[in-house]
Parts: structure tokens; C-alpha cells; sequence
């Protein structure tokens, strides 16, 4: 891609992606270190992640500064329009899923000795890998303006909707079967949801990366 | 870390920096001097015309009181205006009755000094005002030309003498002499006047340029807007330009073997010298107006056509118009050198010695360069003052119309 | 090859262009640009110096022809007549096509005289009191009346910049045109002239074709609702100025307007 000729809006637009990239990377990093310390129920962990969050959010701030900065003062057009545009709302989405990390952490905590006793723990952190690598993969292709990777994502989600029901089925059984662990269970689900909507989120992005990449959106041309 | 200086502080700059003054200084020196120098130049000129020709505008007369109650002239002021008013006063005796008189008053010797044509001035005043020969009336008249001379202090001594003598008596003066400017050339220095060669110039120049300007201004228009770029054109604008560098006796021989071949009765006549003159000034118009033309910017032209102007109207209402004023300057220099020039009339044989203004274009004329080469050549002393009142009178002719020309050209100024 | 945009409403041509070629002696400096001028938008024409931009706007009233090496190949119609037929009156096209320069040009003339000039010319007028009202009138249209009513004996060129600009509008304007033709018009003012300018050519929307060449794409996106984007003599792509500055489809128009080119 020819470079712009104003050297600044090409340090600009690099910085924009930069500071995407190292948002995406400190939630990639949250969901799995969220996930451990459930799965090992080690408490410190999960502190240190809602301690995490705090970056996540002022890294939200700073894009958008940036990306206001930039409109006013380069009037982007065409593709860097859709970029900075992209780029303020995929911001505004990965801080969320850092939100959804915290809470994950905090159920964490708040679920009760015996943990390993679970059997729908192993599942989850299968679904915290597919929804991470969503994460992860949404992020590459916003970097990489790839609407193809973007669509991939997109259809990831399916299977991570499908971990959600199986996990869902799992707990309503054995909350049934154990009445004495369903507050922990329901911990459990929330944790679920809380991954279900991580998915949801990454596919959200995806959709923006697709629009960024090529002016129009996947479900436009899906029809 | 050493200190940089810039590049303009250093001493070598410093000095450099002086010459450039003072080679300033120098230039605007050499400048006010070559002003100062031709204003030098312009003063000694104006003055000493001025200083000669101030006498060229007087002439030497004396006093001769002449009482009409015994004179016995009639004139009936209704006859005084008819034209024949100076053929019947001549046939009364009017030269006679005026000899008398200068006899009783002044001598004879002085009387025969008395003009040959001072009468005619006498009754030129009869008939203004026909109430004089009820009266007693003191004339001043012409002298003759030798007396003239000897009032100046030359010619004979018996001239020196009688004129010393009655300029002692107050009967003599130099007085100014209105009619230099009234009347036209004659042999006698006395007589001469300037209005005859003024005329003829004036004819002139109105032939000149009724021709010169319109077809000159026509030419540079169509040279510029009209004409296509190629061979031919290239060589009509080096056609012109050769013309406006030829000598202009040149011109006289073009008058002299076309104009007159074709007109061999009209020799001398304000007619052949200006269009001679209009051949010769033309080409001058033409540079200067197609300059003019081209100093108009192409946006005004733009701007007309894109409003909907044809070709015509945009030169004729645009362009034209922002040109007028190089073109008026392009003409008054065009004008003055036609004005002053000799040569190219000389050929055409407006040399003769012609004694009544013209009547038209047609009839025989001089101009007043001529005017003034002949008088130069003249042996009479008392031609040399008359010669230099006549440049007098010709610069001041010049002055006006440039003057005229320069008030016409600021008012189409315009700015855009 | 030209790529239109598909998405277009359909419109009547004012002015249509029909593989329009221009050349100045041998060199070919358009190269067959087809293109649609409708009376309900503004069209503006954007692209780097020397694309041909000015050049095609020239020969929708033919001010080519002042140039002896120019020549027109392809058609050029007005109101489905072709401009450069034989039979087609070069002065009274220029009348219905109108022309604003970039520099302002009003003649060393009165503002009154600036304006009436063209009336005058063309008979549209009879008598002073009709050529008093179209004066008027087109003032009004340019928004200069208020600021001119009182002296209108005064010399054109003591206005300001944006005034004398507006006043060459004003002077387009008042022989009644169909279409303007508006070549930089505002790239020798200052923004807040410039600002009165385009809010000028808002008002004239839709009562004249209007095309606008310019420097400035942010002009562009303000003022036209369709724009075409040339490069090196060809038109390169075409269509709503909302989708060419935010998704083109070219390769080429989209350097352009980000900034990448050259």
C-alpha cells in the first residue's frame, strides 16, 4: 500500500493500530488468565486481572482521543475514513470483552472450594480458547485490512454458541442432580455467558473490519 | 560546541556589504547627474531661444500722428464692411494722406524710411472703426527695413544716425508686435508674419493624422487579434518595423513620385504633405498601439467571450478601450515628429515662398519647420530674431498638442 | 475505461459528452470522456494539475477555440444539440453556458456596466428600466445587492476579492444561462469568501447546471452531489460524491483522495 505523502498521517494511522494491537493483545491475555485462575481457583490471579482491566480501559480513552485527533486534523477519506471510524468503535468493543474478563475473574473468586470437582469445568476452558482465538484472529485482521479473515471469525461464532448450549445443559443438570453447588453453578453459567458474549463481541469487530476493509458489510453482501 | 556565526555577520560579509552601498550611492549619482545634465541642457536650450527670440516678437515703428479732419478721406461704415473697403480707401489717397503726415511730423528722411506697406495698417484701423477720420489719431508704424537695421545698430551710418536721432525724439520704439502672429511671409523682415506657415502646419497635421491614426490603429488591431501566426504575417511585422526606422526623406521621394504624379497640380498643398507625413508616421502607431494591445491581459478577453462577446466586440469594447492610452502615446510621439520634420515636404516642394495662408487643403501652404529654414537663410539681420520667435512658436505649437494628447490619454486611463 | 458508479438516479442531461477527445496539435490531452451534466446537481470535476480537468470543462463552451491548436474530436451536446456543429452560434452559446475564472475578472468598467454589459450585447433588454431590473435580479441571486445597492457607479475592480467574484457570478448569471461553468473559483480567496461562495452555489442548485473544477477535494464533497475524478486526460471514475469520497471504487481515485498520490 502506497504510503501517504504526508509522512505524518502514515505515523498516525501506525500508532491508531498499535495501540488496537496492544488492547487486543492485554484482553487476549485477561480472558486466559481469567480462565486459570478459575480452573486453579487462585484468587491472587484473579485479582491481579480486574487490577488489569484499568489499562484496558484507559487504552480505550487514548484511542479515542487519537482517532478524534486524527479527523479533525487529516479529514480522512475512503479507507482511512473507515479505518479511524473502525478503529473507534472496535475500541470501544474490546473494552468490553476486558469488562467481560474482570467478571469472569471475579465469579472466579466468588465460586466455592471443590471447583475440580466440576466436570463442566473442563469444558469451559475450550470455550475460552475459541472465543480468545476469535479475539486474537479479529484483531490480525483488522491489522491486515483482511476482509476474508474477517468472515472466518464471523462464522467461528457458531461454534462457540454451540459450547455455550452444552455448557448450559450441563450445569441445569447437575444443579439438579447437586442442589447444594447451584450457587456455584450459577457462577458457572455466568461465566459461560460472559465467554458466549466475548464471541459475540469478536464478531461484532469482525463485521467493522470487514466494513474497513472494503466498504461494505458482510450481511450486505450475504443478503 | 563552537559557536556558529551566521554567514551574513562576518567581517568579509561587512565589508562587502559597504561596497554594495557605496556602488548604490554611485549609481544614484550617475543618475541625478545625467537628470541634472539634461535638464542643463533642456534650460540653455529654452533660454536662449527664449533670449533670441523675444526681439522676433517686436518690430521697430515709429509714431506718426495723422489728423483725419484734414485728410479728407470718406468712408461710410456701412461701406467699410464691404470687401472692397481697402481698394476704395487706397484709391482715396490713404498712402498719400499717411506720407503727408509722417513728412510734417518726422521729417523727410524719416518719412522715407516709413514702410512701403505701413498705410494698409492705418486703414485696416479706418475700417474697425470707421469714427477715426472724425478724429485726430497717433499711429505706430511699421519702419522700413533699413531703418530697422540702423535702429539695431547696423547697416549705414546715416540709418544709425536718423534712427539714434528719432528714438530720441520717443518717435521711435521697438514695440511687440501682435501681428507676427497674423500674418504670413514676405521679403521684409518688417512684414513677416507666422500665422501663414502656423496654418499650413495646422492643415497638415489634421491630414496626417485623419490618416495615420485610424489606419495605424486598424492595422495593430488586426495584426494582433486578427491575423494568423505564420510566414506572412512574420514578414508585415518586419515590414513595419523597418518602415518606422526609415529616413523620411525617403518618404519625400514616395510623395514626391506617387502623390504628385498623381495629383501634379496639388504641389505644396497641405494635402500631399500630410498624407506624405501620414506614410511616415504610421508605422509608429502601429508598434506603439500593437504593444498596447498586447499589455491587455487575456482574462478580460476571457471574461468577454465567455459572456457572449463576438471577436468584435470584444476588441472594440474591451480591448480598444484599455489600449487607448499606449496608443494615444504611440501617436503623440508619432505626431511630434511629424510635426517638426523638413525633409520629406522639401521633396514635395513645400519650400516655395508663399505669401497668403492657404485657403483649404489644396491650396499652396509651408509648415513651420520650413518656415524656419527658409528665414534661416535669409542675409537681412532683422530675419535672425524673427527666425528664432518662429521656433518660439512652433515648440509652443508642440507643447499644446502634446499637452492636448497627454489630457486625452489620462482620461481613458483606466486601471483594471 | 470509465467506471460509473451503478447506483445512480437517473437524470436528464443537460449537457451530454460523448467520447470527447481534445488535442493541442499532436498532443492528446482528453482522451475520450463520456459524461452527463443534469440540471439538479452540482458535478464536480477533481484530479491532480494537468489531468485535463480545466481543459474538458473549456469545451463545454467551446473557449477552446481561442486556442489555435486546439482541436475537438467526439460530440458535445446542449439540450440534445451538438456545440460544435456548423450551424450552432458560437456567441450564443456561450450566452446559455456561462464561464466564472479562477482569478476574478470583472471589467475595468462600473459594477452597473459589468452586469448590464452582457444584456446589452444580446438585446435582452428594452429600455433602461428592464436593464435597471435584470441588474438587479442578478445581484440579488449573487448575494450582492445588499452590499453594493448604494454604489453601483463605482469601478468593478475596487472590490474586494469574494465581492468581485460574486459579481462575475452575478455577470454570468444576468444573460440568463442554462448551464455555469465554475473553473477554481475560489482558489484565489480567503475561507470566509470561499464559504460565501459555495453557500452562492448552493442557492443557484437547481435552477443552473452548474460543474465545478477544483483543487480541493474538501470543496468537492461540500458542494457537489456527483463528482468525477480525471487523471492524465481520461475521467477515471464517476458518481455520488458521498460514495467517492468515502468508498471508490478505483484504485487510482482512491490514492488520490487519501493523499497517496505522488
Amino acid at each position: 500500500m502506497q504510503e501517504h505523502t504526508v509522512k505524518a498521517f502514515d505515523e498516525d494511522i501506525t500508532r491508531l493500530r498499535g495501540l488496537i494491537a496492544e488492547m487486543g493483545g492485554l484482553s487476549e491475555a485477561a480472558i486466559a488468565q481469567s480462565l486459570e485462575a478459575l480452573v486453579n481457583g487462585d484468587d491472587e490471579l484473579a485479582d491481579r486481572v480486574v487490577k488489569a482491566d484499568k489499562k484496558i480501559d484507559a487504552l480505550e480513552s487514548e484511542i479515542d482521543k487519537l482517532a478524534v485527533r486524527i479527523i479533525a486534523l487529516r479529514a480522512p477519506m475512503a479507507d482511512d475514513l473507515r479505518e479511524v471510524i473502525a478503529a473507534l468503535k472496535i475500541a470501544g468493543v474490546v473494552e468490553r470483552i476486558g469488562d467481560y474478563s474482570k467478571n469472569i475473574a471475579k465469579a472466579s473468586k466468588a465460586i466455592g472450594g471443590n471447583r475440580k470437582q466440576f466436570e463442566p469445568l473442563t469444558l469451559l476452558p475450550a470455550m475460552a480458547d475459541v472465543a480468545a482465538e476469535m479475539v486474537h484472529d479479529v484483531l490480525t485482521a483488522y491489522a491486515a485490512r483482511d476482509a476474508e479473515l474477517a468472515r472466518e471469525v464471523i462464522a467461528t461464532d457458531e461454534k462457540v454458541d454451540a459450547f455455550y448450549n452444552s455448557i448450559f445443559r450441563n450445569l441445569v443438570s447437575h444443579m439438579v442432580e447437586n442442589p447444594s453447588t447451584i450457587s456455584s453453578a450459577a457462577q458457572m453459567l455466568f461465566v459461560a455467558r460472559n465467554l458466549e458474549r466475548i464471541g459475540d463481541h469478536a464478531t461484532n469487530v469482525a463485521e467493522m473490519v470487514h466494513f474497513a476493509a472494503t466498504g461494505t458489510y458482510p450481511l450486505d453482501e450475504d443478503g | 560546541m563552537s559557536e556558529r556565526i551566521a554567514p551574513t555577520r562576518t567581517p568579509e560579509f561587512e565589508a562587502r556589504l559597504k561596497k554594495r552601498y557605496a556602488s548604490e550611492r554611485r549609481f544614484r549619482a550617475l543618475g541625478l547627474g545625467a537628470i541634472v545634465f539634461s535638464v542643463a541642457v533642456l534650460v540653455f536650450l529654452l533660454g536662449t531661444m527664449t533670449f533670441n527670440g523675444i526681439g522676433g516678437f517686436q518690430r521697430v515703428e515709429m509714431e506718426v500722428p495723422i489728423d483725419f479732419t484734414e485728410a479728407g478721406i470718406a468712408a461710410d461704415p456701412a461701406a467699410m464692411e464691404q470687401p472692397g473697403a481697402l481698394a476704395s480707401l487706397e484709391a482715396q489717397g490713404l498712402r498719400d494722406v499717411v506720407q503727408y503726415f509722417a513728412e510734417e511730423e518726422l521729417g523727410e528722411a524719416a518719412a522715407e524710411e516709413l514702410g512701403a506697406q505701413a498705410w494698409r495698417d492705418v486703414a485696416t484701423e479706418i475700417i474697425a472703426d470707421p469714427a477715426v477720420l472724425q478724429r485726430s489719431e497717433s499711429f505706430w508704424l511699421p519702419a522700413s527695413a533699413n531703418l530697422a537695421s540702423g535702429y539695431e545698430g547696423e547697416g549705414s551710418p546715416e540709418m544709425q544716425a536718423l534712427a539714434a536721432g528719432l528714438y530720441e525724439e520717443g518717435r521711435l520704439a521697438k514695440n511687440f508686435d501682435p501681428g507676427f502672429l497674423a500674418r504670413s511671409d514676405a521679403t521684409n523682415p518688417q512684414q513677416v508674419g507666422i500665422w501663414g506657415a502656423l496654418k499650413g502646419s495646422l492643415l497638415t497635421m489634421v491630414v496626417t493624422l485623419l490618416l495615420a491614426f485610424p489606419i495605424g490603429v486598424l492595422a495593430a488591431l488586426y495584426l494582433e487579434e486578427y491575423a494568423p501566426k505564420n510566414r506572412w504575417t512574420d514578414l508585415i511585422e518586419l515590414s513595419i518595423n523597418n518602415l518606422a526606422a526609415v529616413p523620411s526623406i525617403i518618404f519625400g521621394l514616395l510623395g514626391l513620385a506617387v502623390f504628385l504624379t498623381l495629383f501634379p497640380n496639388l504641389r505644396s498643398a497641405p494635402l500631399i504633405g500630410g498624407m506624405t507625413l501620414a506614410l511616415m508616421t504610421m508605422p509608429v502607431i502601429v508598434i506603439a498601439g500593437r504593444n498596447a494591445i498586447k499589455a491587455v491581459p487575456p482574462s478580460i478577453r476571457d471574461g468577454a467571450l465567455a459572456i457572449g462577446a463576438s471577436p468584435v466586440q470584444v476588441v472594440f469594447h474591451h480591448v480598444l478601450p484599455l489600449a487607448l492610452p499606449g496608443i494615444l502615446t504611440g501617436t503623440i510621439i508619432g505626431m511630434a515628429r511629424a510635426l517638426g520634420e523638413t525633409a520629406p515636404l522639401l521633396m514635395i516642394g513645400m519650400r516655395a515662398f508663399v505669401a497668403t495662408p492657404p485657403d483649404g487643403f489644396t491650396s499652396p501652404a509651408t509648415v513651420l519647420p520650413m518656415q524656419i529654414f527658409l528665414w534661416s537663410d535669409e542675409i537681412d539681420r532683422g530675419f535672425v530674431e524673427r527666425t528664432s520667435a518662429a521656433i518660439i512658436v512652433l515648440l509652443l505649437f508642440l507643447l499644446v498638442m502634446n499637452g492636448l494628447a497627454i489630457y486625452l490619454r489620462n482620461k481613458f486611463e483606466k486601471t483594471w | 475505461m470509465t467506471v460509473v458508479h451503478d447506483n445512480l438516479e437517473k437524470t436528464e442531461a443537460k449537457m451530454r459528452a460523448e467520447a470527447v477527445s481534445v488535442f493541442y496539435g499532436d498532443k492528446k490531452a482528453i482522451d475520450e470522456v463520456s459524461i452527463d451534466i443534469p440540471t439538479e446537481y452540482v458535478t464536480a470535476f477533481i484530479g491532480p494539475s494537468g489531468c485535463g480537468k480545466s481543459t474538458f470543462l473549456r469545451t463545454l463552451n467551446r473557449m477552446n477555440d481561442t486556442i489555435p491548436t486546439a482541436r475537438v474530436e467526439g460530440s458535445i451536446q446542449l439540450d440534445g444539440e451538438d456545440i460544435y456543429a456548423s450551424g450552432m452560434d458560437v456567441v450564443q452559446l456561450r450566452a446559455r453556458v456561462g464561464m466564472v475564472f479562477q482569478k476574478p475578472n470583472p471589467f475595468p468598467k462600473s459594477i452597473y456596466d459589468n452586469i448590464a454589459y452582457g444584456p446589452k450585447i444580446h438585446g435582452l433588454a428594452e429600455g433602461k428600466d428592464e436593464l435597471d431590473a435584470i441588474v438587479e435580479k442578478s445581484l440579488r441571486r449573487a448575494g450582492l445587492w445588499e452590499e453594493v445597492k448604494e454604489r453601483l457607479q463605482d469601478s468593478g475592480t475596487a472590490l474586494s476579492g469574494g465581492q468581485q467574484q460574486r459579481l462575475c457570478i452575478a455577470r454570468a448569471i444576468a444573460v440568463d444561462p442554462e448551464v455555469i461553468l465554475m473553473d477554481e473559483p475560489c482558489s484565489a480567496l480567503d475561507p470566509i469568501a470561499t464559504a460565501k461562495i459555495e453557500e452562492l452555489i448552493a442557492e443557484l442548485n437547481g435552477r443552473y447546471a452548474i460543474v465545478i473544477v477544483t483543487h480541493s477535494m474538501q470543496q468537492a464533497a461540500r458542494v457537489s452531489q456527483r463528482t468525477a475524478f480525471f487523471h492524465l486526460g481520461k475521467m477515471v471514475e464517476y458518481g455520488r460524491t458521498s460514495d467517492i469520497f468515502t468508498n471508490p471504487h478505483e484504485q487510482r481515485t482512491q490514492d488520490y483522495i487519501t493523499g497517496r498520490y505522488g
